[in-house]
C-alpha cells in the first residue's frame, strides 16, 4: 500500500533520502573508529603475506577504513593500505 | 526471575524516559509487577513524568548506600496495581554509585519484580556504564533525525561492548505526514541503517506532551496513537506477536483508500 504512494514521490531528491545517504557515509566512519582492533589484525596479516616479497618499514604502515565515490551519490567504503616499499624482495622479481 | 531492561539512546531528548514510563505502566496494566529505576543521578526526570515526583522519600543511592532499605525507597504508583518507581538521587553526582552496585541492585530487584526498567541518562559515560551493567536486555530508543540515528548506533556498538547483544529498536516520534512527504526516514529506511530488530514505532502524537504536562503516562489516554504504541511495545515484551501498527503509517487519506479498497481499520 505504501508503495503506491511512494512512485508519486520524488524518491530521488526527498530530503530523507540526503538524511539517508549522510547518515550512511558518517557511519562508515564512526564504525571503522570504533574498532582499532579489527584494523590491527588486518594489518598483522597482511604483512604477514606481503613481507615474503616486499621489504617495508612495519611503522610506516597505515591501513585505514575510507570512503570512496563510486558516482556522484553513490559512496561506498574502502580498505585503504600505504605501504611504503624500501625494497623488493629476489622472490618478487618473477618476470625474467 | 524477572528481566532488566536498560532504555538508552545516546542522544537526549528522543523519549527515553516517557518510553520507559510507558511501557512500564502498560506491563504493570497487564498485571506484571513492575520497577521503574531513574540511573539517570543528578537530572532524573522519570519522577515527574510519572507524576510521582511530590511522593518521594529516598532513592537509589540511599539503598545502594545502606540509608534504607530497598522497599521503603520504592514509590508505589496508585494508578497501576504492580508499577513502582525507584528514584534518582537529585543532589548527587553520578560517580557516587558503581556498576557493581547497580548489578547487585538489579539482582535484587530481579527477585521480586517481573520486570525491571531502567531509565538510561544520555551520553556514553559514567551514568551510562552504570545504567547499563545490571541490563540482561536493551531497548535503543531513536527518532528518524541524523543525530539520533547516528548517536543509536554507537549505542549499539557500547551495549555489545556490554554483552548486551541483541537490542531492540523503538523509533519514536515518527511523523507520518513527513515520511509520506518523503521528508523524514521511514521505519525501513532506519531499520536499514542500525541493523537491529525493531520492538515498536511510536507516531509522533502531541497527547505526550499533555499527559506529561499532567504527570500521566498516555497509555492511559483513550484514542491516543502513541499510547496504543506503547502499549503494543509492552505486549511484544511479554512475548505476544503483535504485528506493527499499520496505522503508524495512515493518515486520513490513506484510511480513506483503504477503507475505499475495503481493507479498513481494526
Amino acid at each position: 500500500m505504501f508503495d503506491f504512494f511512494r512512485f508519486f514521490g520524488k524518491e530521488e531528491s526527498s530530503s530523507k533520502n540526503i538524511a539517508k545517504e549522510r547518515l550512511k557515509l558518517v557511519l562508515i566512519h564512526d564504525r571503522a573508529n570504533v574498532s582499532p582492533k579489527f584494523l590491527d589484525i588486518i594489518k598483522g596479516d597482511i604483512i604477514k603475506v606481503i613481507s615474503d616479497y616486499l621489504e617495508f618499514d612495519v611503522d610506516e604502515i597505515d591501513i585505514r577504513i575510507t570512503k570512496v565515490q563510486n558516482g556522484e551519490s553513490d559512496y561506498s567504503s574502502a580498505l585503504v593500505a600505504n605501504i611504503p616499499i624500501k625494497k623488493m624482495k629476489k622472490i618478487g622479481k618473477n618476470s625474467g | 526471575m524477572g528481566e532488566v531492561y536498560v532504555v538508552t539512546s545516546g542522544k537526549g531528548g528522543v523519549g527515553k524516559t516517557t518510553t520507559t514510563a510507558n511501557i512500564g505502566a502498560a506491563l504493570a496494566m497487564e498485571g506484571n509487577s513492575v520497577v521503574l529505576l531513574d540511573a539517570d543521578i543528578g537530572l532524573r526526570n522519570l519522577d515527574v513524568v510519572l507524576g510521582l515526583e511530590n511522593r518521594i522519600v529516598y532513592d537509589l543511592i540511599d539503598v545502594v548506600e545502606g540509608a534504607c532499605r530497598l522497599k521503603q525507597a520504592l514509590v508505589k504508583d496508585k494508578r497501576f496495581d504492580g508499577l513502582f518507581l525507584l528514584p534518582a538521587a537529585q543532589t548527587r553526582d553520578k560517580d557516587a554509585v558503581s556498576p557493581k552496585q547497580m548489578q547487585d541492585l538489579c539482582n535484587e530487584l530481579k527477585e521480586q519484580f517481573d520486570y525491571i526498567l531502567i531509565d538510561c541518562p544520555a551520553g556514553i559515560e559514567q551514568g551510562f556504564k552504570n545504567a547499563v551493567a545490571g541490563a540482561d536486555k536493551a531497548i535503543v530508543v531513536t527518532i528518524p533525525e541524523v543525530s539520533a540515528v547516528r548517536d543509536a548506533d554507537r549505542i549499539i556498538g557500547l551495549l555489545a561492548s556490554n554483552d548486551l547483544h541483541y537490542p531492540e529498536l523503538v523509533i519514536n516520534r515518527l511523523r507520518i505526514d513527513m515520511v509520506k512527504r518523503g521528508d523524514m526516514m521511514n521505519i525501513e529506511d532506519t531499520m536499514d541503517i542500525l541493523g537491529i530488530d525493531l520492538l515498536g514505532v511510536v507516531p509522533d502524537d502531541e497527547n505526550i506532551v499533555i499527559s506529561t504536562n499532567r504527570g500521566e503516562p498516555v497509555i492511559a489516554t483513550r484514542n491516543s496513537l502513541a499510547g496504543k504504541a506503547f502499549i503494543n511495545i509492552a505486549k511484544r515484551i511479554q512475548g505476544f506477536d503483535v504485528p506493527t501498527m499499520d496505522l503508524d503509517e495512515d493518515s486520513s487519506i490513506v484510511d480513506k483508500l483503504k477503507r475505499l479498497f475495503g481493507i479498513g481499520k481494526k
